[in-house]
């Protein structure tokens, strides 16, 4: 499985004849790479019987950029803004896995301060990520509307961390170390004013979706996954939580400042489109509460530690994962001891979450298979990296 | 000279249908542009964004704009397409959408006129047939072909998996559409499109409510109408029914392969289409061209100068505000023009007379278009499994139970 996930959609047809309900050839539909609704450039190829799936097949690549063999060229501090573009709808997280890694393999720590702004920012990030899955996956079921409302507020979002670091989508937010740039003099006030609106626009999003028949008749049900399954496959974040698992990182090996905030994480019964939808709706809205925790407790002082010009940390190789928007995102660093790092492998939760797609999809229609590649919420930069 | 007159003359009905189509596809093709725009409008603003803002003041120009855009683009035909067929799906399409508006009457006073001394009379509407709503069901069944004969000739897969669904689904809904009006047929007693109007005129519950089929007679067709609109929208292919063009899945669904003006007919097809079911929801269930009001209120008579007089002022007002010369000159101009519309009708009573019923007809068409828009700026799409299974399991038996409920009410209570 190295660039292609191959979910035995080959061997369902290989040797016996193909086994269709009305004894027809399987027909085999190419969705993408130029499709709306394939969230990028992902290419899938469906075997459609009538309209049902019998397999498929994923094929990644188109976006590959080489990004971890960048990584063997670059100091550890130019690398950091290489991060932004695996998961571009959520750059800040990214950056946050990456610093936090290189400051654990040089055994320096981020001061209070620097890591509560970090979290601030992350969340807000987590929502933004989550506003845009909900804006393209409500699109790609065929709700026109929630798109523009989810893109007006995730509009606030980046115009806060545009306010912070000059950039919105690919913001490299963060050094190693700590921040680069303090918190800006009303950036607790624009925080605090988003909140606030967002809350009551949540609400509009769920009176759209929540209750409305076809939304329930398209997404419960649809592309279950068992918690067990889902372990199985190595699958994180939103999805696994879905399938009942409890399990986020913020929780379980707390890094930046979650060990000084309350929140819940929500799981699913399910573990079906609708459930994913739930569990994130409800992340948002934690969220929220932890951005809420952050203004007015954000400690004075310091926003990065003592770190050199040059970094050349120890000889090793740490492994540092954080919970991402989308799942667990690990980076693997190997130090040589010089200033570049001798290997870096990132553990990106897209493409894990991506194998568990045949296994969804099998048995559904058409129609279902681009529900559930957008309640994988899957982005291909961080899929081919 | 006068040979030519009196063949005319001779053949006055033929020369009077012909114009008649000439005016009606000019005056269609203009409102199916316009209502394109309408529909980019409204659905703009239930999403929170202005919609086309920059050809012509508020985009008014636009649809001329995409229409020189559909004619002057590169046509292609992809290779492997059959070429006959390929052709022929568009121009059916098209064709059979803007056929069955002839049967639709727009308003119950016949026109009458004179020319060089003789004088003529025509019904607001091309034919006036006997059996219209069947000749319009039989129309609107041949458009599937459209649909599918483009899915199938374009030798492509999704056009294919679209016209696939489309055939299926249009199949399965004319049953739900036609047994939905049934009931109406009974409480009429004709196909006639202009009797079933005339047979729903007169009030009820001392003269406060009007006797639309949907909440009058023996047995109120409000289940009927359900269905009716539902299957209706099914049928013309709309959001929350989009599924042969459902684009987030099928890219674009049968018309994929098509550009240009092809692509413009396909366009055209499916507006007139639903021009064609609003007119006849209208006729069907909401009393036609028969005013809300009781005909004792007087003043109603002057709604629709009213109407024309406000939109008028407020387009001279924005005309005023806006900054582009062409701003200035077509809004100004379109309000002056409603204006003295409004005006005429106002000071001449025959002319407002005459244009009561056309009136409530059109903004009857009117309200059911903009609850098109409306849901599609609002509800997700059905799967084809759940779509079928409304056609069949919900819509087909409710229509039916409405037909033998309508029948025992009429056994019971008689017509009226």
């Amino acid at each position: 499985m190295a660039e292609t996930t191959q979910n035995g959609a080959g061997q369902a047809g290989s040797g016996s004849a193909p086994h269709t309900l009305l004894g027809a050839d399987e027909l085999i539909l190419n969705m993408g790479p130029q499709h709306p609704s394939t969230h990028g450039v992902l290419r899938v190829k469906l075997k459609l019987d009538g309209e049902r799936v019998a397999g498929s097949e994923c094929v990644i690549g188109y976006l590959h950029r080489g990004v971890e063999k960048i990584a063997e060229h670059r100091s550890y501090q130019q690398f950091a803004p290489y991060v932004d573009r695996m998961d571009y709808v959520a750059a800040v997280s990214n950056g946050l896995g990456y610093c936090e890694a290189v400051e654990k393999l040089m055994g320096v720590e981020a001061p209070p301060r620097a890591k509560v702004i970090r979290t601030l920012l992350t969340e807000l990030q987590r929502i933004a990520s989550h506003l845009l899955w909900l804006a393209t996956h409500a699109l790609d079921i065929g709700a026109l509307t929630p798109l523009f409302y989810c893109f007006r507020e995730r509009e606030e979002i980046l115009k806060i961390l545009e306010k912070y670091c000059g950039a919105r989508l690919t913001t490299h937010a963060f050094r190693i170390g700590g921040l680069q740039y303090d918190a800006y003099d009303t950036m607790e006030k624009d925080v605090e004013r988003f909140c606030a609106d967002f809350l009551k626009r949540i609400v509009e999003y769920e009176d759209l979706l929540t209750g409305n028949r076809i939304w329930l008749g398209r997404t419960k049900g649809v592309g279950v996954l068992s918690g067990e399954d889902a372990i199985a496959m190595g699958v994180t974040g939103p999805v696994l939580r879905a399938s009942g698992v409890q399990w986020d990182i913020r929780k379980a090996m707390p890094y930046a400042a979650y060990d000084q905030f309350e929140f819940d994480i929500p799981i699913g019964k399910n573990g079906d489109t609708f459930d994913r939808y739930v569990v994130r709706m409800e992340e948002m809205r934690q969220s929220v509460r932890i951005c809420r925790q952050a203004i007015g407790k954000i400690p004075a002082g310091p926003i990065l530690a003592k770190v050199g010009k040059v970094l050349k940390p120890p000889v090793g190789e740490v492994y540092h994962a954080i919970e991402a928007p989308k799942g667990e995102l690990g980076y693997y660093i190997v130090s040589d001891g010089t200033v570049q790092p001798y290997r870096v492998r990132i553990r990106p939760p897209s493409f894990v979450n991506l194998q568990a797609f045949d296994k969804m999809a099998r048995g559904h229609l058409v129609a279902d298979v681009v529900a559930i590649i957008g309640t994988l919420d899957i982005v291909l930069g961080e899929v081919d990296r | 000279m006068t040979d030519i007159i009196n063949i005319l003359r001779q053949h006055s009905f033929l020369v009077i249908a012909l114009v008649k189509c000439g005016l009606l596809l000019f005056i269609l093709l203009t409102v199916l542009a316009y209502l394109s725009l309408f529909e980019r409008k409204v659905l703009a603003h239930i999403q929170s964004r202005w919609g086309p803002y920059r050809v012509g003041p508020h985009g008014l120009l636009q649809p001329l704009a995409d229409g020189l855009k559909f004619l002057f683009k590169e046509d292609p035909m992809p290779a492997g397409v059959d070429r006959f067929v390929f052709l022929l799906a568009p121009f059916l399409s098209l064709a059979l959408a803007l056929t069955s508006l002839a049967v639709i009457p727009f308003g119950p006073q016949p026109l009458r006129f004179s020319i060089l001394g003789t004088q003529y009379e025509t019904s607001l509407g091309i034919v006036d047939l006997n059996i219209g709503l069947l000749v319009l069901f039989a129309i609107t069944a041949l458009g599937v072909y459209g649909v599918a004969l483009a899915g199938w000739a374009s030798n492509s897969k999704y056009p294919l998996l679209g016209g696939l669904r489309s055939s299926a689904q249009m199949m399965s809904y004319e049953l739900a559409l036609t047994m939905s009006v049934v009931g109406v047929i009974l409480m009429a007693g004709s196909f006639n499109l202009r009797e079933i109007v005339t047979a729903q005129e007169g009030r009820m519950f001392f003269g406060l409510l009007p006797r639309w089929n949907v909440i009058a007679g023996p047995f109120p067709q409000i289940i009927g109408f359900f269905c009716y609109f539902v299957a209706a929208i099914a049928e013309t292919n709309r959001a929350p029914f989009d599924l042969p063009e459902a684009e987030s899945e099928l890219v674009a669904g049968f018309n994929t392969e098509y550009a240009s003006f092809k692509f413009a007919m396909f366009f055209m097809g499916e507006y007139a289409n639903m021009i064609t079911v609003s007119c006849l929801a209208t006729i069907m269930f909401f009393g036609g061209w028969t005013s809300p009001f009781p005909s004792a209120w007087s003043w109603t008579h002057f709604i629709p100068s009213a109407l024309l007089a406000v939109l008028g002022v407020l387009l001279l007002i924005d005309g005023i505000r806006y900054e582009t010369i062409l701003g200035k000159l077509v809004l100004p101009g379109v309000g002056t023009a409603l204006c003295a519309l409004s005006a005429l009708l106002l000071f001449f009573a025959p002319v407002n007379n005459y244009i009561q019923g056309p009136f409530w007809f059109l903004l009857k068409v009117f309200i059911f278009i903009f609850f098109y828009v409306w849901m599609r700026g609002t509800l997700p799409r059905f799967r084809y499994d759940q779509l079928m299974a409304i056609g069949w399991k919900i819509l087909l038996p409710l229509s039916i139970a409405n037909v033998l409920l309508t029948s025992l009410g009429i056994l019971k209570w008689g017509l009226r």
